[in-house]
């Protein structure tokens, strides 16, 4: 009789083939299409090679903007993990407050991104807005339209409001997925706070922190929609971003192969650096349970 | 009906969780599989239910070969450890589902619900949900679920383990008068012995993925194969000692070297294991061929009209399991006996030599 | 090291509870002397796992005060109170070491290291865990991980007293015995109240000098293992203690049947005298199965009954009987031997017991006074 069982299966899978070919492969192969090729018109190309990779690699535009992602998402990084970590731990575990405090936590994340950058816009300006009409109400010289600084924490504070609440949503749950028994042996032990946060909580929240970690780290790689609303990528250059780069020389001054190039070692970079991060996770998880 | 396995065996990366396994399991039989925890119990109901592949070998229903078929297909229900059911069910649409499933006319299922739940008592609560159920009763609620199907296997993952042990009794007797008028197959997973020989019924011990023996409990118990079955029935363990056999003596600990009785002085000489069960140990000698052993009470675990005595005679650790109370405390010299024709004896790898003769009531397990 | 007091506790799980039902435990009053081996002994749902939480300070009670050596504890946190306690499913700290795991309490008390490391190897090697010192926790075996919760429990010197709730649930039968044992020497040396929290008589038994059963949220015996085989006080008692537990025969006084005669002939001056004089129905004779004296040809004083099935059991085997249209189980050797359908059983006056609305009476004074 047959041994391989319920061949049928595969078809059931097929649709899924389909959709991921339709809305990853083949955009992916156009855009390697474009990054070898110089294109005039809709009929004249020539094949260039790796020229356009060359060319973007020895752009000094890329070399500043990736400069720039890198510090940004390493500030979000920095701030919102231990900020969401320790909002989750200070909401209330039940009854009506929790729930109250879960739904303040997600209306940012409710708010579509240009909008985002348009509230936050409004907000730090020192005319109308609350915010920067307090600070400079209070003596704080704050523009962020013309001070590098001032922007960059404006930005660095508008992601932080718009993703922090992600961040402690994934901890609160990985949290709410502990054991009582877990905190009574601890009482029982005489544990500390921090030695409960540090032996119970913390190791216990590793898998939702590497998500968590992971999910910021690509989605602000890729910030386009808020800082282009908020300062359009200035003061100067002062906050334009790898994506806004990107856009610029693809629409701006539709150099289609240059960018098409770009946009793959962009790819690229961002893949890279999820791998990493991801393999390292992993070894580290694998020498422990070799201890 | 009837249901083989022909030299199953099953690996996942290189761990082997069941090896060589033969078995033949016949309709209307019900079947104790017996063996600890990890001993491929629950691999085997896998590969039987077909929620597993075997690595090789074959599984034949009613001489159809039925290996790699899908669990959809082969008619089988499955009672877990666990007691699952589907909590936004009420029990009676619970106990229902298979049928659902299966397409049944509404008024049969009502019918075989209503029969069910009155074979396993929870006839009162079909409108309940299972969460608001006793977990005696959720799991019997489980067991219905499995039972109204009227599947050719059940099987049972060590169903009871989670209860206490009072429900446990009452269950044990339950099922076994279940399954007295189906022709269904009926497998149980244990740990316990105890389950083993008060279900009766054909019994298989497992052992580290390998069959150690097949047949009824009551005899693997009198005489199993080699130590770890014997292992298996008894807690605490059997006795152990080494001994040398010589010209019909046994050359005892402590220097005692004592005739061998019949049976064992048919035995070649050489080093033996002998074992002893506890229940044979006693504190007055009261029979001719009984040995001597002096010793120091470790500790006296007193259970409700019986003593567990823990006693060192030498270098070795003694298990009496006496009647009454016998309160002694630690360091009290002891003195133990023990028939000689009690003993079993094992070869150096563990293989079973001879067994103690059990008298055997007759016509007594007829009930 | 402590003396517990329970007095007047109650508990609900409801904020606002309408009746008896709504209450976990009830008008519970109860002593523990230090240095004692307890167990909690009870079916699932009879309040035991409650009543552990309230003394290790999990619970607050709804009512009620809990004593430790006179001082009221019950407002005081777990750690206030200095208890160990180890649950029924293995807590271990996934990111320690099994060393680093047993030291977490002594730490956190800030001991001096080397007496800390001392403390650890000294309980590491009373339950064998010195091999596994440097291993990850998070690596082990269930059984493992409950020893390394059991050692945790340990380790600290001078607790009030160490609870465990039903510590052996995951352990496989055969290494049960074993813990079972080492707990039991445990005991032996260091003098720490020990209670106990269990559904396995087995269990309670071995490990206990004296026993609560619970029963409805209220300890319906305190004894010693003895005692509640011997003497139940309590139906429920007899039917939860044994195994199978003890036989109940309803008794009728109006009964002038054979066989009703034989019992009440049996029954001691004291009992029948009480039998005399009482309004309630709910009469029951109460005998263990270990008692009843079986045999196969009449006898002067014996019941006839008609045999029903037999289960060898090993060491023993239980014969069904049956008597009056009820099930009377007894308890024979390995060896006892059936010979016909009829049997004869007869019942010891001194294991004949007499319970009315439940609960025994018409001991003898001696018996009552323990």
């Amino acid at each position: 009789m047959n041994k391989v069982q319920n061949n049928r299966a595969w078809w059931l899978v097929l649709p899924m083939f389909v959709l991921v070919a339709f809305s990853a492969i083949i955009p992916l192969m156009t855009v390697v299409n474009y990054s070898v090729q110089d294109i005039f018109d809709q009929n004249t190309a020539y094949f260039v090679g790796i020229e356009w990779y060359q060319e973007v690699l020895r752009d000094t535009r890329l070399h500043d903007s990736l400069l720039r992602q890198f510090t940004f998402s390493f500030s979000v990084l920095l701030i919102e993990i231990p900020l969401g970590i320790a909002v989750a731990l200070t909401m209330p575990k039940k009854g009506w407050q929790s729930s109250l405090c879960l739904i303040l936590l997600a209306l940012p994340l409710l708010i579509p991104w240009n909008v985002v950058g348009t509230i936050w816009q409004i907000f730090g300006r020192a005319d109308i807005g609350l915010f920067g009409w307090a600070l400079n109400a209070i003596g704080v010289d704050y523009n962020y339209t013309a001070n590098t600084v001032d922007a960059w924490l404006t930005v660095l504070l508008m992601d932080v409001w718009h993703w922090t609440p992600l961040v402690a949503l994934l901890c609160y749950s990985g949290l709410r997925a502990i054991p009582d028994a877990y905190y009574q042996a601890a009482q029982i032990d005489r544990a500390s706070s921090w030695a409960i946060f540090r032996h119970i909580q913390l190791p216990r929240l590793k898998s939702v922190l590497v998500l968590a970690v992971l999910l910021r780290f690509m989605d602000s790689f890729m910030i386009y929609t808020e800082p282009f609303v908020l300062t359009g990528g200035g003061p100067g250059n002062a906050t334009t971003f790898l994506s806004q780069t990107l856009t610029q020389m693809a629409i701006g001054q539709f150099d289609l192969g240059p960018a098409a190039a770009f946009s793959l070692v962009y790819f690229l970079i961002v893949l890279l650096v999820s791998w990493l991060f991801f393999t390292t996770i992993s070894h580290m998880e694998k020498d422990k349970s070799d201890g | 009906m009837a249901l083989v396995l022909n030299d199953i065996s099953y690996k996942v990366d290189n761990n082997a969780y069941l090896e060589g396994i033969n078995l033949s399991f016949e309709a209307g039989s019900f079947n104790v599989l017996l063996g600890r925890t990890l001993a491929g119990k629950t691999s085997l109901m896998r590969i039987i239910a077909g929620l597993d592949k075997p690595s090789s070998g074959t599984i034949e229903m009613n001489g159809q070969d039925v290996t790699g078929l899908a669990v959809q297909k082969r008619n089988v229900s499955m009672v877990y450890q666990q007691f699952i059911n589907y909590p936004n069910m009420t029990v009676e649409q619970n106990i229902a589902s298979p049928l659902t499933l299966a397409g049944c006319p509404a008024d049969e299922i009502k019918r075989r619900v209503q029969e069910t739940a009155e074979l396993l008592h929870i006839q009162d609560f079909l409108q309940r949900y299972p969460l608001e159920l006793s977990g005696g009763q959720q799991q019997r609620c489980a067991m219905a679920r499995a039972l109204v199907k009227e599947a050719d296997v059940i099987l049972f993952d060590e169903p009871l383990v989670n209860l206490d042990y009072k429900l446990r009794e009452a269950l044990r007797v339950e099922l076994k008068s279940l399954f007295k008028s189906r022709d269904c197959i009926a497998i149980y997973a244990t740990t316990e012995a105890q389950e083993a020989l008060a279900l009766g019924g054909s019994t298989t011990l497992l052992h580290e993925g390998r069959v150690l023996q097949s047949g009824l409990a009551m005899d693997q118990y009198a005489k199993p194969v080699n130590l770890d079955a014997a292992d298996l029935f008894h807690e605490p363990p059997l006795n152990l000692f080494h001994a040398s056999l010589r010209q019909g003596k046994i050359n005892f600990i402590a220097e005692h070297s004592v005739a061998a009785v019949p049976g064992l002085n048919q035995l070649p000489d050489g080093e033996y294991q002998f074992g002893l069960r506890p229940d044979h140990i006693t504190l007055e000698a009261n029979t001719e061929d009984h040995i001597r052993l002096d010793g120091l009470v470790d500790l006296a675990e007193i259970s409700a009209s019986e003593t567990y005595l823990h006693v060192s005679v030498g270098d070795l650790s003694w298990v009496a399991h006496i009647q009454g109370i016998q309160p002694m405390h630690t360091q009290t010299p002891v003195k133990l006996y023990f028939p000689l024709h009690k003993l079993f004896v094992f070869d150096s790898q563990g293989k079973a030599l001879n067994w103690p003769e059990l008298q055997r009531s007759g016509s007594g397990s007829d009930g | 090291m402590a003396n517990i007091i329970l007095s007047g506790l109650a508990h609900s799980y409801s904020e606002n509870p309408s009746g008896m039902d709504d209450y976990a435990i009830h008008a519970l009053n109860h002593e523990f002397k230090q240095g004692g081996a307890y167990a909690l002994l009870g079916p699932s749902g009879c309040g035991k796992s409650t009543l552990l939480n309230i003394i290790s300070g999990l619970l607050t009670p709804s009512e009620g005060d809990v004593l430790f050596d006179q001082q009221s504890v019950t407002h005081l946190s777990t750690a206030e109170r200095n208890i160990a306690q180890v649950f029924q499913f293995p807590v271990v700290y996934d990111s320690m070491t099994v060393g680093e795991n047993l030291a977490f309490p002594l730490k956190n008390m800030k001991l001096p290291k080397q007496q800390i490391q001392q403390k650890v190897e000294e309980i590491a090697e009373l339950l064998e865990l010195s091999d596994i010192l440097t291993k990850k926790a998070r690596n082990l075996s269930a059984d493992q991980k409950q020893k390394v919760s059991m050692a945790r429990g340990l380790v600290r010197e001078n607790v009030s007293a160490i609870l465990f709730d039903e510590p052996l649930t995951v352990i496989d039968p055969h290494l049960k015995w074993k813990l079972r044992r080492k707990l039991k020497q445990i005991h032996e040396q260091l003098n720490i109240t020990m209670l106990y929290v269990t559904h396995d008589q087995l269990e309670a038994a071995t490990f206990a000098d004296e026993i609560a059963v619970m029963y409805q949220g209220k300890i319906v015996q305190f004894g010693t293992p003895q005692d509640l085989f011997e003497r139940p006080n309590h139906t429920f008692v007899g039917y939860f203690i044994g195994s199978p537990g003890m036989n109940f025969i309803d008794f009728n006084k109006m009964d002038t049947s054979y066989a009703a005669q034989a019992l009440f002939a049996k029954l001691s001056p004291v009992q029948q005298e009480i039998l005399e004089e009482v309004k309630s129905d709910n009469i029951q004779l109460g005998i263990r199965p270990e008692f009843v004296q079986i045999s196969q040809q009449s006898e002067a004083n014996a019941v006839e009954v008609d045999f029903v099935s037999v289960e060898h059991l090993g060491t023993f085997q239980i014969v069904t009987t049956c008597f009056a249209g009820k099930e009377l189980k007894v308890r024979v050797s390995e060896h006892w031997h059936r010979q016909s359908d009829v049997l004869y059983l007869s019942f010891p006056s001194e294991w004949l017991k007499l319970y009315i609305d439940d609960y025994l009476v018409g001991e003898s004074m001696e018996s009552e006074h323990e």
